[in-house]
């Protein structure tokens, strides 16, 4: 059984704000969700199904009780910043199969303003956390740094050519009033800016924000009754890619499986996407994923980022034009809700006129969670216009 | 505690899997676990083959040479490592296979490379552990 064609994006939304001391957790949750279902036209009392990860209580069962829902179907599967790109695949399988119409996903987080939302480990420690969390590891770049060491040895990758990706986002992040970083950089810029974890400078990673988003997924009879423009869900791929046994190999992602899952779901290859959002936690994480998902062979990223390629409207590959996690928003430190709602205003038309994408009816959606350096779950999702 | 290259040695939390491990690694001694079943080496430690899910396994004493996989320079460190940047955090891979994650302590970061052979060391945690730690081979003890 397939998912392609069974259930449509119905509702999006973007917090506005970047940074929210004033808010709880819950609240945001609740700000997105009442957003989200706002623009499908839909209510709470219309949520049969429900979608979040693991950081406001416990998950569903506190969220479900605070919003006032009555599910038939629950989900807070946890891959990190990918999570709600599964949950979108997990809502229309369950609307395929029958068991719920109406499912509402939404992220928020704090990472920005306080540490409300964050869980540190809980009972005992993850098995790998004595054998990773020794060595000064900061966060996640340095764990981001170690792939991109690696794939410039490998294929020689410059970071100029890492630098090309930031400076596209920002082009893009002029044309959005929200954007967390809305101003221009140049390539020289990138590179002057300080150095964090070799090879990788402070312009290379995405910005911290607080905030949240929140879709609304539904199955065709319920879409066809609502005004907003269609967007199909045409395929999902996942999978969780990790350290192989102390094999890793640092220059390639997930996205080697979950894209061509999500292609072939889908019917589609790479040549017939018209807009990218592309998970960019750091600018080695938007270069290895092009690679992986086919948009160019293995180790020819660099090049193929050159020379506009990203950039709205007319570059070969249009992505992020909301200015992404590395100038727009990355709300909770998990990009992957943002990228589902750039992808829904692309296919709607809705997207800044100075970065909207002419006749866009295919767009893909790429979620990377946890690292690229152990452990990650990578989702793609492949989205339409009603008649792709 | 800090080692004499004045990196921190936090300890780690040994568990019931992982006890024997770590107690090698105090004796100056880098175990690897090995499958009965299928001889696979296996990384991170644990009592479990994931190759073929045989839970009987062997330690085996690693020869604790190497070579950089991969690498970065941290420009600045965060809780027990706050004052130690710039030091290097690295995967090395074992002659026995095993890719493991580490730091190479070396007086100029910087100017490790991948490929470069390296040899184990161990930072004493005082807690009945040492931190298994690499040194550019052949470079004596600078
Ligand atoms: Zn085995």
């Amino acid at each position: 059984m397939s998912i392609r064609g069974k259930a449509y994006i119905v509702g999006a939304f973007e917090h506005p704000r970047r940074e929210i001391p004033d808010r709880s957790l819950t609240q945001i949750h609740a700000d997105v969700a009442l957003g989200a279902l706002a623009d499908a036209g839909l209510s709470l009392g219309d949520v049969d199904a429900y979608f979040c990860d693991s950081g406001a209580g416990f998950g569903p069962l506190s969220m479900a009780e605070y919003l006032g829902l009555r599910c038939s179907i629950v989900d807070s599967t946890e891959t990190g910043g990918s999570s709600y790109l599964a949950h979108v695949g997990h809502a229309a399988a369950a609307i395929a199969a029958g068991k719920c119409q109406v499912a509402l996903v939404t992220l928020a987080g704090k990472p920005r303003s306080s540490f409300e939302g964050f869980r540190g480990f809980q009972g005992e420690a993850t098995p790998e956390s004595s054998f990773e969390g020794m060595w000064g590891i900061n966060g996640a770049v340095t764990n981001y740094a170690l792939a991109a060491t690696r794939h410039m040895h490998e294929f020689g990758t410059t970071s100029e050519q890492l630098a090309t990706i930031k400076v596209a986002a920002s082009l893009h992040a002029e044309h959005n009033p929200n954007a967390f970083l809305p101003h221009a950089v140049t390539v020289e810029e990138v590179l002057e800016s300080p150095m964090v974890s070799d090879p990788l400078h402070r312009m290379d990673c995405c910005v911290v924000t607080d905030g949240g988003g929140a879709v609304i997924v539904a199955s065709p009879s319920v879409a066809r009754d609502l005004a907003r423009p269609m967007v199909k869900v045409l395929g999902h791929g996942e999978t969780v890619k990790h350290t192989n046994n102390g094999r890793v190999d640092l220059t390639y992602t997930g996205a080697v499986w979950s894209g061509p899952r999500a292609f072939d779901e889908a019917g589609l290859g790479p040549a017939d996407v018209d807009y990218a959002s592309i998970y960019d936690s750091f600018t080695i994480t938007v270069l290895e994923t092009l690679e992986d998902l086919g948009f160019c062979d293995k180790g020819k990223g660099g090049e193929f980022v050159m020379d506009g390629a990203l950039v709205a409207p007319h570059g070969r590959l249009p992505f992020n034009t909301d200015g992404g996690g590395l100038c727009n928003n990355h709300p909770g430190n998990r990009g992957g809700m943002t990228k589902i709602i750039e992808a829904v205003r692309q296919l709607r038309g809705e997207a800044h006129p100075a970065v909207q994408v002419p006749n866009c009816r295919i767009a893909l959606a790429h979620g990377t969670g946890g690292s690229i350096a152990t452990r990650m779950g990578s989702v793609t999702l492949l989205l339409g216009q009603e008649d792709a | 505690m800090r080692s004499e290259a004045g990196l921190p040695v936090p300890a780690p939390s040994p568990t019931a899997e992982t006890a024997e491990f770590w107690a090698a690694t105090a004796r100056g001694t880098l175990l690897l676990p090995r499958c009965d079943e299928c001889s696979t080496v296996i990384w991170y430690p644990r009592v479990f083959c994931p190759a073929c899910g045989s839970q009987t396994v062997s330690w085996i004493e690693a020869s604790g040479r190497g070579i950089i996989y991969s690498f970065t320079v941290a420009r600045r460190g965060m809780g027990p490592y706050k004052d130690a940047a710039p030091y290097a955090v690295a995967y090395v891979e074992l002659e026995e296979g095993p890719r493991i994650m580490t730091n190479v302590v070396d007086d100029d970061p910087g100017s490790l490379e991948v490929g470069m052979p390296v040899q184990v060391v161990f930072h004493d945690t005082g807690e009945g552990s040492a931190l298994y730690r690499f040194r550019r081979a052949g470079g004596g003890d600078r």
